[in-house]
């Protein structure tokens, strides 16, 4: 018996060895393990083998099972092995073929300008809001202390609809809408499009975009603008980016200031962006004007606060060397796609 | 306002410092340079001359051979300058120094000069050359006494082999400021000079003003009368007796040109001398040809017509101030004087004027006439009216100064009584808890001194001088202590207080999520401008009585390009196609987020409705169903999920008439798609086929939400069926689609479109078309009898719509 089962077990080894697929593999294993197989014939055999010697038997029958069954899981992962191999050797594709893409649109240069602005300002808790574009007189010139006759009112050549209405020729006209509503404190920023009558050329446009912004509080100061717009300077051109304070004069703030910045092209060496000079124009600014608070309706004794504007353009323009304006409403692809 | 530093040096003359510094303090303090130019740049090695002997050259008929004393050796020049003669004392440019231009060039001066080398003229050695003013850079506007061809010829007490350069007043700087509306009184020598002052702490000195010998008495001359105070609060008249015409002197024409005016003679050249000195606008009359010798200050009437001394005739209205004599108007106050007053070359007496006009009415009324002079843009600024009496009493002293005339004694004078001087507060510790700063008292005490503010410690209030307009009020006074404690030296600190918390709002939220949707499917974003011709609705073929045609209009557009509000967003996406196409750019997909402007009623009394739209357009790959795929996906991320509704009814004039849907969402019309009409496409030069789609965002924001509740991943299994059928060509797949939901209820999950086809295999007026659909249930595995039930209502369903089962 003993001798029949090694015989057995010795046959079917042999025939794994020889097996050359998968096929063949299970062929063995229904040959010897199989309901009709030849080791399934010795233990159905089993009733032949004297009672005393069976659980020696059944031992020795499991035994050559477990021997075949190990053969063949081996057999098995090693061609499985090959298999895979083979197919990795086959299916080598060349990397360097150019891609399938399916071809994103890219956002115009001002929305990522103003979106960088927008990004910066929230983090400091700014709220951002919207005003009107065709807008009334008062709110545009009133209401920021540029009454009738002001001299300030012909440095902004502005489209009118009539007497009273007009296309807004700055965001500022939403600080006074702000401040009108009477919510105090009030940290904002507006950014948006503004309308003023220069023919269109290389740096001018009829229309262009503005962002504005205002801080309402008790006891803002002149240098809580400077460090805000340092920090906002930071970054928008990067942490090495300074900034100076000029004195100037806008008719809603006072004081007033322009701010340069450092050349973020020549980090202040001089060069064609900055005309040599290391600075760059950036925005104009300064501490709301009582005027204009107290035609708000908010006490300027009690509460301060600072205002800042700057044109949307002139960042996308100086920080993508952008040298015509006109090529940001003209919307060809080949210059859209670049950002 | 352009000045030479030297003239600011005159007030200021323990002034110090290099051009560059100059620049940057005075900048930094709020008068801003915009732009310096030395006067003496590539001006090298020149030196005055004296020609001793002049001879032919033997070889060149139009050459001259000189011999030339520099002081240190005699030099030989050849030249063909036609004017020189023996004795005549010449700029001379030495062998290796340097000219600024070329006499023989109009155009601008080379960057780096004309290098000047010893050389043979036609074989003779010339070690030099002698200069025209053209090329020492400047012109003969602001050197009159040159001639009009050749070498410029100095005076004859010039000192020879002494630096050319500066004999002629080369050695200076010209700096151009930026001055602020609110600074009047910096549109003047003087007033730059006292920033200047006040920047460098130094020592300010005004001119002093005094007439050593006047005759006669004013009155006895001229009498002034103003009738309309409101628009002249002051007017101050003197007489100057026994003029005689002549050139100023080169001091004053020097400082005039360098300030960009052209010297013509001691008279107009005082003028406008005190005008730049005092920033304070003179006129000179012949007082001989005044009427009745009497000044009469008056508005104009409607209709008047006025020969100004340009000898152009100005039509007025009662709003134009005028300057009239006993019978007739002989100036428009403030603006120009007329051709009947005007100063000749014969005049014997002359009247000096020095007034303060309304600045906002002469600001209005140059604007009327049209004519805006030097003079009128320093009035409108509203000018200190302490200041006439100064400007005129200081011409009357150059007068006799440059022994030009004789001064009469007094002064004619007539408005409005001076307004008191202005008093604020001080408040040092408001002003540091404005600033961010801790400034002493002392400190700002001092700021204001330098400034000409006077502090009265007893009521603690500062006077302010009258030529200070500009301060008002405490945040006034609170800059003047900035700027010059330094904006620069102010710490930089950040809002303390509540904190807040920065957002952006849900409609920028959601227009934000339609970027980058837009920009997903390839699209991208586009600008144009809002206002458009009214020839866009012809374009677009809107009908003639088409209320999108009522658009708010712009009363002084750039052009009628410009000139109407749009009021639909179309036109700027379908032009920058066209650019596209035109510049065969291929497959193109362009989308736009602008406002439209909607007039409530017109003529427009009220602001406009303005609505934000989504406008794409697209031409190339891609047709309605892409653009339709964008507007789902859209709708989709921002929480749009019931399914929107295409009525094929689009009603656009400018859509293909078969290809185009309205959108409507919950009802409501949120927007439109379609194919361009060809005739439009037309109408923009666009040969290929163009897809639109636009939506009016406060619609959709309305049914937008960020709001999201989890639906829980079905644990039971789906069940699928295929439903193939021929269907009326009337019958749209919305319909079909519609009918498949309303009767699959609830356990209906999905059902999709498969296989369309309409062609020879099926009858004509029919098509083919077969739908997937889905059922699942969300609590249990579905017997095959829900399904039968379900499946029976959806065919009876379509069967009701005239559809046939196919099997």
């Amino acid at each position: 018996m003993k001798e029949k089962l090694e015989q057995i077990k010795e046959e079917a080894l042999e025939k794994i060895r020889e097996a050359s697929a998968l096929d063949g593999l299970q062929e063995v294993r229904v040959a010897f393990l199989g309901k009709k197989g030849k080791l399934t014939a010795v233990l159905k055999s089993m009733k032949e083998v004297a009672p005393q010697e069976r659980p020696r038997v059944g031992q020795l029958v499991n035994e050559a099972r477990e021997q075949i069954e190990n053969a063949l899981e081996d057999a098995k992962s090693g061609m499985e092995q090959r298999i895979r191999e083979a197919r990795l050797k086959a299916e080598v594709i060349d990397v360097t073929l150019p891609a399938q893409k399916s071809p994103v649109g890219h956002r115009h240069p001002n929305t990522i300008a103003m979106e960088e602005v927008e990004r910066i300002f929230i983090g400091m808790g700014y709220e951002v809001v919207e005003g009107p574009e065709v807008e009334k007189d008062f709110y545009n010139f009133e209401a920021l202390n540029i009454p009738a006759d002001h001299p300030a009112r012909d440095e902004q050549d502005t489209f009118y609809v009539n007497g009273d209405i007009l296309l807004r020729t700055q965001t500022s006209p939403v600080q006074a809408r702000v401040m009108e509503q009477g919510r105090l404190p009030i940290r904002m920023i507006a950014p948006g499009r503004v309308f003023r009558s220069d023919e269109v050329d290389a740096t001018h446009s009829p229309s262009f975009h503005q962002i504005e912004g205002l801080v309402v509080d008790k006891n803002i100061t002149f240098s809580d603008l400077k460090g805000t717009l340092a920090e906002f300077a930071k970054e928008l051109f990067g942490k090495d980016t300074k900034v100076k304070f000029r004195p100037h004069h806008f008719p809603f703030t006072e004081p007033s200031a322009e701010v340069d910045v450092s050349c973020f092209k020549c980090k202040g060496v001089g060069c064609r962006f900055c005309k040599g000079s290391g600075w760059i124009e950036i925005l104009g600014c300064g501490m709301v004007h009582p005027h204009v608070f107290e035609m708000c309706g908010i006490d300027p004794r009690e509460y301060t606060g600072f205002a800042f504007g700057m044109g949307l353009e002139r960042i996308s323009l100086l920080k993508y060397e952008i040298d015509d304006m006109r090529l940001l409403y003209e919307n060809d692809i080949r210059f859209l796609n670049q950002f | 306002m352009n000045t030479a530093l030297s003239w600011i040096k005159a007030y200021v003359p323990e002034l110090a410092c290099t051009d560059q510094e100059y620049c940057d303090a005075m900048t930094l303090s709020g008068t801003k340079v915009e732009g310096m130019e030395r006067l003496d740049k590539n001006l090298e090695k020149i030196v005055i001359g004296q020609i001793k002997t002049i001879e032919k050259h033997p070889d060149a008929d139009k050459l001259i051979v000189c011999q030339v004393d520099i002081g240190t050796e005699t030099i030989q020049i050849v030249t063909g300058a036609p004017n020189v003669k023996e004795g005549d004392k010449i700029p001379v440019v030495l062998d290796g120094g340097r000219v600024a231009g070329s006499a023989h060039s109009d155009g601008p001066l080379p960057e780096d000069g004309i290098a000047i080398k010893a050389g043979k003229l036609r074989g003779v050695p010339s070690n030099g050359m002698m200069c025209s003013v053209e090329e020492l850079g400047c012109d003969r506007a602001m050197y009159p006494d040159a001639p009009e061809y050749g070498i410029y010829i100095f005076p004859k007490d010039a000192q020879v082999g002494a630096d050319a350069v500066e004999a002629m007043g080369l050695r200076d700087t010209v700096f151009e400021y930026e001055i602020t509306s609110n600074r009047v009184d910096c549109y003047s020598v003087l007033g730059i000079a006292r920033e200047a002052a006040a920047t460098f702490q130094k020592p300010f000195l005004m001119p002093e003003v005094k007439i050593r010998k006047e005759h006669g008495k004013t009155e006895d001359y001229v009498s002034v009368e103003v009738q309309d105070k409101d628009l002249c609060s002051r007017y101050c008249g003197r007489v100057c007796t026994d003029i005689t015409i002549g050139p100023s002197p080169k001091w004053m024409q020097r400082r005039l040109a360098a300030s960009g005016i052209r010297p013509i003679n001691n008279l107009v050249d005082i003028t406008n001398y005190v005008m730049e000195e005092y920033g304070q606008p003179m006129h000179a009359y012949d007082l001989d040809t005044i009427a009745g010798h009497k000044i009469i200050v008056r508005r104009a009437k409607d209709g008047d017509v006025f020969r100004t001394l340009d000898g152009q005739d100005r039509k007025l209205d009662s709003e134009v101030l005028m300057i009239c004599d006993a019978e007739k108007e002989i100036g428009i106050a403030g603006i120009m004087g007329g051709e009947n007053s005007m100063i000749t070359d014969e005049v014997k007496t002359v009247l000096f004027e020095a007034a303060t006009f309304h600045g906002a009415n002469i600001r209005k009324s140059a604007r009327r006439i049209g004519l805006r002079t030097e003079a009128s843009g320093k009035f409108e600024k509203g000018l200190d009216p302490r200041n006439a009496e100064a400007a005129i009493n200081r011409a009357c002293q150059l007068i006799e100064e440059l022994g030009c005339g004789r001064v009469v004694g007094g002064m004619a004078e007539d408005g409005a009584p001076l307004s008191p001087l202005r008093k604020i507060p001080f408040e040092p510790e408001r002003i540091n808890g404005f600033l961010g700063t801790k400034i002493p008292r002392d400190d700002m005490l001092r700021f204001f001194e330098r400034l000409e503010l006077v502090y009265r410690e007893e009521e603690n209030l500062l006077v302010i001088p009258s030529f200070r307009q500009d301060l008002e009020g405490f945040a006034d006074i609170a800059e003047e202590v900035a700027r010059f404690y330094g904006y620069d030296k102010i710490p930089a600190t950040l809002p303390s207080g509540e904190a807040t918390t920065g957002s952006l709002p849900f409609k920028l939220r959601i227009e934000e999520k339609a970027r980058d949707i837009a920009e997903h499917w390839g699209f991208s974003q586009g600008m144009s401008y809002s206002f458009e011709s009214p020839k866009v609705y012809d374009k677009l073929m809107l009908p003639k009585d088409s209320v999108l045609r009522s658009a708010v209009t712009i009363s002084n557009p750039l052009g009628e390009d410009f000139s109407v509000m749009r009021t639909m967003s179309l036109n700027g996406i379908l032009t920058s196609l066209s650019v596209n196409y035109n510049r065969r750019n291929k497959n193109v997909r362009l989308y736009e987020l602008g406002n439209i402007y909607l007039p409530h009623q017109i003529p427009v009394t009220e602001l406009p409705d303005e609505r934000m739209q989504l406008t794409l357009g697209m031409y190339g790959e891609g047709d309605f169903f892409t653009m339709k795929g964008v507007i789902e996906e859209f709708f989709t991320t921002i929480g749009m999920k019931k399914p929107a509704v295409y009525d094929p009814d689009g009603g656009k004039p400018f859509l293909h008439p078969g290809r185009q849907a309205r959108i409507c969402y919950e009802n409501a019309e949120v927007g439109y798609l379609g194919e361009l009409h060809p005739q439009a496409a037309d109408n923009y030069g666009i040969g290929t086929r163009v897809y639109v789609a636009v939506l009016d965002m406060p619609e959709v924001v309305r049914f937008a939400t960020f709001d999201r509740k989890y639906m829980g991943i079905a644990k039971y299994p789906a069940v699928s069926r295929d439903i193939s059928m021929v269907v009326p060509a009337t019958v749209l797949a919305g319909q079909i689609e519609a009918m498949i939901r309303q009767r699959g209820g609830k356990l209906l999950e999905s059902c999709h479109l498969f296989d369309l086809y309409e062609g020879a295999q099926i009858q004509k007026g029919y098509k083919s078309m077969a739908y997937s659909v889905t059922f699942r249930a969300q609590d249990r595995t579905l017997e095959e009898s829900d399904i039968l039930g379900v499946m029976k209502k959806i065919i009876n369903g379509l069967e009701h719509m005239g559809i046939e089962l196919r099997q």
